[in-house]
Order: C-alpha cells, then structure tokens, then sequence
C-alpha cells in the first residue's frame, strides 16, 4: 500500500481546516426508550404527509359541488364545537394517563384511558351521525367531488381514532394483565403520541374544513 | 360467498399465462417439495422465516429482487419480440395482453426489483457500517419484508387468477377507473402496491432512525460512510414520499370501490389532481431509488482505488441537496398537462438544478480514482460503467427537462430510453456492483470473478444495444406502448433493440451460472479474514458472514474510514494482541409475527380484489390478532454468554493477525 494513503487515514482528511473540533462527541447507540419514541415521530410525520394529500386534495376539489350543497348549506358548525370540545378533553385525560403510567398508578392509568376512550366513542358518534344526516339528505361523498374530498378527509381522521380506539383498549388490556413493563411503558408512550397528533389534525380539519366552508 | 371470483376467472384459452403461471407453479411446487423432503424446513422456518437478524432480511429482500428481476425481465423479452415481429401484423400478443405484460414489467421492476433489492443492501450493510448490533426496530424490519413479499405474490397470483392491470405501471385516471377498467387488473395493482407500501414505509421508518440514532462511540455524522448517508437521505425521502403514494392510491381505490369522485370525468373530479400526486411520490422514488444506488458506487470507488472518497462533504452536501431539491420538480412528468409557461419554466430549471450535485458526485467519483491504484475486480467495472452509462441518462434527462423539447419527445421511446439508462445504468449497475461487493460478507465466500465480468459486459454492451436504437426511435416519432406498427423505417431498430435484449438475456444467464459455481465451489473462494477487498468502513471489520451480534465488542471510532484506520493502527503497533474484556450480549429474539402478519395480509388483499367481504374481515382480525400475541410475549431477548462471544471472536482475530503479518513481510 502506498505511503500517501497510509498518511491519510491517520490524519483524518476530512476534517475542516480550521476548526480542529468541528466533528460533535458522539457518544454511541442512543437507549431504547429514545429510539422508539424517535421512530414513532417519524411515523406521526409521515402520516401528517398522508393527512396533508387529503387536505391538498379537499383545497382543490372545495368549489367542485357539480350542482349540490357547499359547505355553508351543510355544516353544523355546534355539533362540530362539541366534536372539537370532547377530543381536547381525551387529550388532556390521556395525558393523565400518561403521568399515571410514568409514576405506575394502575388505577389512575385505567380510569384516564377509560375517560380517554369514552370521549373518543362519543366523538365518532357525533362523526357518524353527522355523515349519515348528510347522507339521509342526499349529500353523500357520491354527490360531488367536493363532498367526496370531505367525507374522505374528515372519514381518515375517524378512521384514525377508530384505530386509536383499539390500540387503547389493547393498551389497557395489556397493562391489566402484565403492568407497567419497560415495553409497554414505550408502547404508552407512542399511543400518546398519537392521540395528541390526531388532536393536531382535527384542529386543522376545524378551521380548514369547518370554519372556512362555513362562511356563506 | 366468493364475491366476483369465480371460475371464468382463470385464463384457460389464453396459452401464454397458462403456460408460464403452470411453469411457475411447478418450480414453487418443485422447490417447496425439495425443502420438505430434504427436512430443510424447521431450518429455514427458525433461521430465516422467523428472522429478525437485519442480515438475513436484507438476504432475503435481495432474494426476492432477483426471482422478481427474472420476473419482470421475462416481461421485457415479451415486448422486445412482439414489437420486433408486430409490424403490419398483430404479432403474437394480443392487445390487452400486451398491455398487460407492459404494466407488470414497470411495476414489477420499479416496486419488486429495485426497491427490495436497494432496501435489502441497507439493510446488510447500513447496521454494519455503523458499528452497530442491529437496526432500530428488528420485529418490524420482518414485517416491512414480508409485507414486501405480500404486493409480490399479489401481483404474480393475478397471472393465473384474473389479470393485471392495462394502465401502465402508473395508473392513470380516467382509464383506470371502473368505467374504463371494469375488470380486476387494476384492483390487483392497488393492493399489491398499498400493502407492499406499508412494508416500504416501516422500512423507510426504521433506517432513518436507525441512522440517526444509532451509531456506534465516536461515529460522528461526518465520519459515517458515504452509503449511510445515501441511505438516510433515501429512507427519508421514503417516510416523506410515501405516503403520498398511499393517500393516491387510497383515493383511487375510494373510487373505484365506492363512486367516489376524485378523479372521475363527473360530478367535478379532477384527473390532473391525480398525476400532480402520484408524481410528486414518483419523483422522489426516483432518488429513493438511486441515491443508495450513489452510495454504493461512493464506497466501491473509494476501496478499489485505494483512497479516501474525494471531496467526502461536497458529497454528504450533494446527497442532502438532491433529497431536498427531489421535491420540486415533479412537474416536467407532464409538461405537457398546459399548466403554462411560467410554471413549466420554473420546473424545467429546477430540474436542470438537481443536474448539478448528481455532476458533483461524478466528479468526486473520478477525482477519488485520479492517482489510486485502482483494482479492476467486478463491482469496479459496474462503477465505471455506471459512470459511463449514467452521464448519457442524464444528460437525455435535461434534454427532456427542456419544456419545448419535451412536447416533442412526451411519451415518446427517446423517454422510454432515458429512464432505462438512468435506472439500469444507475440503479441496477449500483445493485449489482453492491452485490458482488458485499456477497463476501453475507456469505463468507467470493463470488466468481471471470463470470461475473462476462455477466457484466453483456449488460453493459446488451443495455447500448437494446436502448440506444430506442432514442432514434423517438426521434423517429414512435410513441411508448405500442402494441403493432405500421411504419417500416422504425423496424431494423427495433430488431437491434430486441438482439440487444438477448444480450442482456445471456448477462443473466452467466449471473445465475455464476451464483451455482460460487456456491459449488465456495470452499475454494472462503474468505476467511472477513476483508476480502481491502476495505475501509466497518462491516469489513468483522467477520464474513458477520456473527448474529455483528460485533464482540462495539468499534470506537476516532476518524473517517474507520476500519482502514483501525488497520493502519494494528499494523503499526499490533494493538490487536490484547485481548478485548468480553460481555454478554443480548439480541432480539426471533419471532413469526411478519409471516404470520402477511399471511393475513395476503389473504385480505386478495378478498379485496375480488370483493370477499367476509375474508377481508377475517385478514384484518387475523393480522391483529398476531399483533396482539406479539405484544404479549414475556420474553423478547435472549442473551449470548461472554464466553461464547469471545470464542467467535477469537476466532475471527486469529485469522486478521495472519493477514496482517502476511501484509506487513
């Protein structure tokens, strides 16, 4: 091997001249918990990508009704009020949850999760009834291309916390039957980050979808 | 009870399928049949199946790229001869078979070769070159493969099950909704590609955090090699990319299933909204595709040269600009949709923009070989004819970046022949030059060096041949997808083309000769220090194929090129006599639940296909359920005894001394 090359390796050539320092301390493999946390965000921004085709989608197609109902002529602007109010109330009681499960309050996590899932039920109840009162009056998602951009975005959030549903329950199972392990502590964690990422959304589904389209 | 599935399904009056889905079949049947019979299969269940080793699946997700690159290059021979014999006359193919074998060869190569083959070298290598036991999320990594596997098997079971779809490999609305495409072709196409795209996307999620989080002492970002760089701008190009893909996808199959009207002709569905989506994923996936691709060809320069990598930051640079820069330009696919001047101008420039760091990274490439004692074994020459090859796709790129020329060259073959020398000379030589370069540490021997340069000059002299008289063929006026032809000055080239294909045939013919000969004689090709080349970056710092904890003790790294330094260091002071202070190691404990997930997953895409709504329910209560049971398990690592670890490892040591001593008399 040549002497140059050898030369090189020592003198770690990339360095910047200059700034002898440059190059952070690493320190090596970050812990678990931080991993699956940072994962877990990465995912949340992926599906906010996800989100963000549907609301693109709803921006371009809004002034498409072919001849049906708008927005103004549609929107209950006090059902979705209370829609808003109940899902910030889950995302304060699955914080509680959260606490609960940082300080290992079995009670206290069970009681928060429940509240959480009592609230979420009731917001896709007042989602349900909405979509079918609009269907009942012949404003489907096959009426228009404006009506199927919002059922389409509104319905992926309600698929969203359908889903969060049940990851939920399987989390208060989960607990119930095997306590707060390290993993489950994680898995906690995730769920959490999920459920104020859905409050995120909605409060964008709110003002770009309710509040916009209801002015006449 | 079956939905529309039914007998009628099956195309027995259709030869050509029958045949070669009953010529699949048997060698599936023929394999499975051997591994049963042999007593292979507790084997394969436990060490591979069930594998959470990012090793393994990244053989695996090779694996599958190769059976699915014979696949779709099957398809590619098909076209070649039809369109060779198809003038003034039908040919042999008729029209909505062809269009069929035409949709399947692009989706096939893009989402079943490309991408598991780009994925599953990440997944070897990028753990190893980290100094690093595994990759962040070892469970799911199995998942995201096997759901790979899903979207593959879909898309093969519609030769013998229904058809595939006619649209192209990117489905284009209005032909692709149910008024124009009543049949299942299309549905097969949504399905395969949401479920494999869920396995890109775990995939994508776990590299980047994998990259970003875990890395060994002292691997600071500007000491990671250049492919870990290359991987997490590719990986998150995929997290950001995408799911706009699935939303896409999503939105289409909501019309189709449903009468929805996003991108219907009715009821005020825009079917431009759906090419503005589906390539604003499309883009991007281009350089998901290649810039691994980059970094492979970043490393194998860098070790036959027997150099640093030139101008290593202008390179982490290019890489970043090019993730970044790959977002805003989707629009020059469609040119032609009259968005305006001022629109196509912008995008036209901003394409001629990301011309610049690929540029950059050419240079670094030669300038690294300039002055290098440079080793011509197999993954150099695929460098080099990458270099060659690939500077030709780019520069027909801004051509066709140009708007005006674009609306003379649109779906035209001059496009046709620019992305095939972008992708096979960018992608597929990058590849296989990081196949030949890394089978020695997957597997512990060499791959035959005489064959492999025969496969590579059939490639390389196969690839001019069929594609060069492609661009003349644009300029001739041809357009892509075109079933039979009347014009006679458009046929010698086109049978220069089809020989072409028969060259690149006999490449593949001298690379699978070379697997079986390599295999035969592996003995003969053992590398037993674990640096067959020569290397510089750490998956050569351990031993070939690297133990299931790829490290006894975790590298402290103090520079760039770290093994190569480690090296320097040993030979000068002979460090490596002390004896490491060895631990036990725990590691992940394998686990059935991506098999078992995608068996689900498989068996509800195909309900949904055919509309088989109880099955669908019973795939998603399945793929749960297996959630569930994996969330339930008491035990998710095993431990490895120090004493174990160090007999490994010692083991690996004794040979790296000979080698040393052997370079240093």
């Amino acid at each position: 091997m040549a002497d140059t090359t050898m030369a090189y390796a020592h003198s770690d050539p990339h360095r910047l001249r200059g700034i002898p320092h440059a190059a952070v301390v690493h320190e090596g493999p970050a812990p678990k918990r931080i991993v699956t946390g940072f994962g877990f965000w990465i995912f949340l921004l992926s599906d906010i990508v996800m989100f963000s085709c549907f609301f693109a989608t709803y921006a371009v197609l809004v002034d498409q009704t072919a001849g049906g109902p708008n927005g103004s002529e549609l929107f209950d602007l006090r059902r979705v009020a209370v829609e808003t109010v109940l899902l910030l109330l889950s995302s304060f009681t699955c914080g509680l949850a959260n606490i609960a499960a940082d300080i290992r309050n079995k009670p206290w996590f069970q009681v928060s999760m429940a509240a959480t899932c009592v609230l979420g039920l009731a917001f896709l109840y007042l989602e349900a009834t909405e979509f079918a009162d609009l269907v009942a009056r012949g404003a489907g998602p096959t009426r228009s291309a404006f009506l199927t951009a919002f059922f389409s975005l509104v319905g992926c959030h309600g698929l969203h916390v359908s889903a969060g549903i049940l990851w939920l329950l399987t989390m208060m199972a989960q607990v119930f039957a095997k306590g707060f392990r390290a993993d489950i502590g994680r898995r906690i964690m995730c769920f959490a980050l999920f459920w104020h990422a859905l409050d995120i959304i909605w409060v964008a589904v709110f003002s770009v979808v309710y509040l916009l389209g209801s002015k006449p | 009870m079956f939905g529309k599935l039914s007998w009628s399904a099956i195309p027995i009056d259709q030869p050509i399928p029958m045949i070669a889905s009953g010529v699949v079949g048997l060698v599936i049947l023929g394999v499975l049949a051997w591994v049963v019979l042999a007593g292979h299969l507790p084997y394969l269940w436990r060490e591979w199946i069930t594998s959470v080793d990012h090793k393994r699946i990244g053989v695996m997700y090779t694996l599958l790229a190769t059976v699915m690159l014979l696949r779709g290059f099957a398809d590619a021979l098909m076209m070649r001869s039809q369109q060779a014999v198809a003038f003034q006359s039908q040919g042999y193919l008729p029209p909505e078979h062809y269009n069929q074998i035409f949709s399947a060869h692009g989706t096939i190569m893009i989402f079943f070769v490309a991408m598991p083959f780009v994925i599953g070298l990440m997944n070897l290598v990028v753990p190893l070159q980290l100094g690093v036991r595994d990759v962040a999320f070892p469970t799911l990594n199995s998942v995201g493969f096997w759901l790979t596997a899903t979207g593959a098997l879909l898309v093969n079971i519609s030769l013998v099950v229904g058809e595939f779809a006619r649209t192209g490999w990117l489905p284009y609305p209005p032909l692709s909704e149910l008024t124009y495409s009543p049949g299942v072709g299309v549905d097969y196409y949504l399905w395969a590609l949401q479920i494999s795209g869920v396995g890109t996307l775990v995939a994508g999620i776990n590299l980047v955090t994998t990259v970003l989080k875990l890395r060994t002492r002292g691997m600071t970002y500007l000491r990671m090699p250049m492919f870990c760089w290359t991987t997490l701008a590719s990986n998150l190009l995929i997290v950001a990319a995408f799911p706009i893909l699935t939303a896409t996808l999503a939105m289409l199959i909501l019309d189709r299933y449903f009468g929805f009207h996003f991108f219907t002709n009715e009821a005020g569905g825009n079917v431009m909204m759906f090419m503005n989506l589906i390539w604003a994923w499309g883009h991007p996936e281009v350089y998901i595709l290649v810039l691994p691709a980059f970094g492979i060809f970043s490393e194998v320069v860098s070790t036959f040269s027997g150099k640093p990598l030139f101008g290593y930051r202008s390179m982490v640079l290019a890489t970043m600009a090019i993730c970044v820069i790959s977002f805003m330009v989707w629009l020059h696919h469609f040119f032609t949709m009259g968005a305006g001047p001022y629109v196509n101008a912008i995008f036209g420039i901003a394409s001629m923009i990301i011309a610049v760091p690929t540029g950059v990274k050419i240079y670094n490439w030669l300038f690294t070989m300039y002055g290098g004692r440079v080793r011509f074994d197999t993954p150099m020459l695929w460098a080099i004819g990458f270099m060659v090859t690939f500077i030709l796709g780019g520069l027909t790129g801004v051509l066709v970046a140009v708007p005006p020329a674009d609306f003379l060259l649109h779906n035209s073959l001059f496009l046709v022949a620019h992305f095939h020398n972008v992708i096979i000379g960018g992608v597929l030589f990058g590849a296989f030059a990081g196949y030949a370069y890394w089978f020695p540490k997957a597997f512990g021997f060499r791959l035959h060096e005489g064959l492999g340069k025969a496969a590579f000059w059939c490639w390389l002299i196969g690839f001019y041949v069929a594609f060069m008289p492609l661009y003349a063929l644009g300029f001739l006026g041809m357009t892509r997808r075109m079933q039979h032809y009347d014009v006679p000055e458009w046929r010698p080239w086109l049978l220069i083309a089809a020989v072409g294909a028969i060259i690149i045939l006999i490449g593949i013919a001298f690379q699978i000769m070379q697997l079986v000969v390599s295999i035969r004689h592996r003995e003969a090709l053992r590398d037993r220090t674990g640096d067959p080349w020569d290397g510089r970056s750490l998956e050569w710092a351990t031993a070939s194929p690297p133990p299931v904890f790829n490290f006894a003790i975790l590298p402290d790294v103090s520079g760039e090129d770290a093994y190569w330094s480690l090296k320097a260091h040993a030979r000068q002071q002979d460090l490596e006599k002390r004896e490491p202070n060895y631990k036990d190691i725990e590691m992940p404990r394998n686990s059935p639940t991506g098999f078992i997930c995608a068996f689900f997953a498989t068996i509800m895409g195909f309900a949904l296909i055919w509309h088989i709504w109880w099955m669908v329910a019973a795939g998603a209560i399945g793929a749960f359920a297996t959630f569930v049971a994996f969330a339930w398990r008491d035990h998710d690592e095993y431990v490895i005894p120090a004493k174990e670890v160090a007999r490994i490892d010692r083991a690996n040591i004794e040979e790296r001394r000979a080698l040393i001593s052997l370079a240093g008399a």
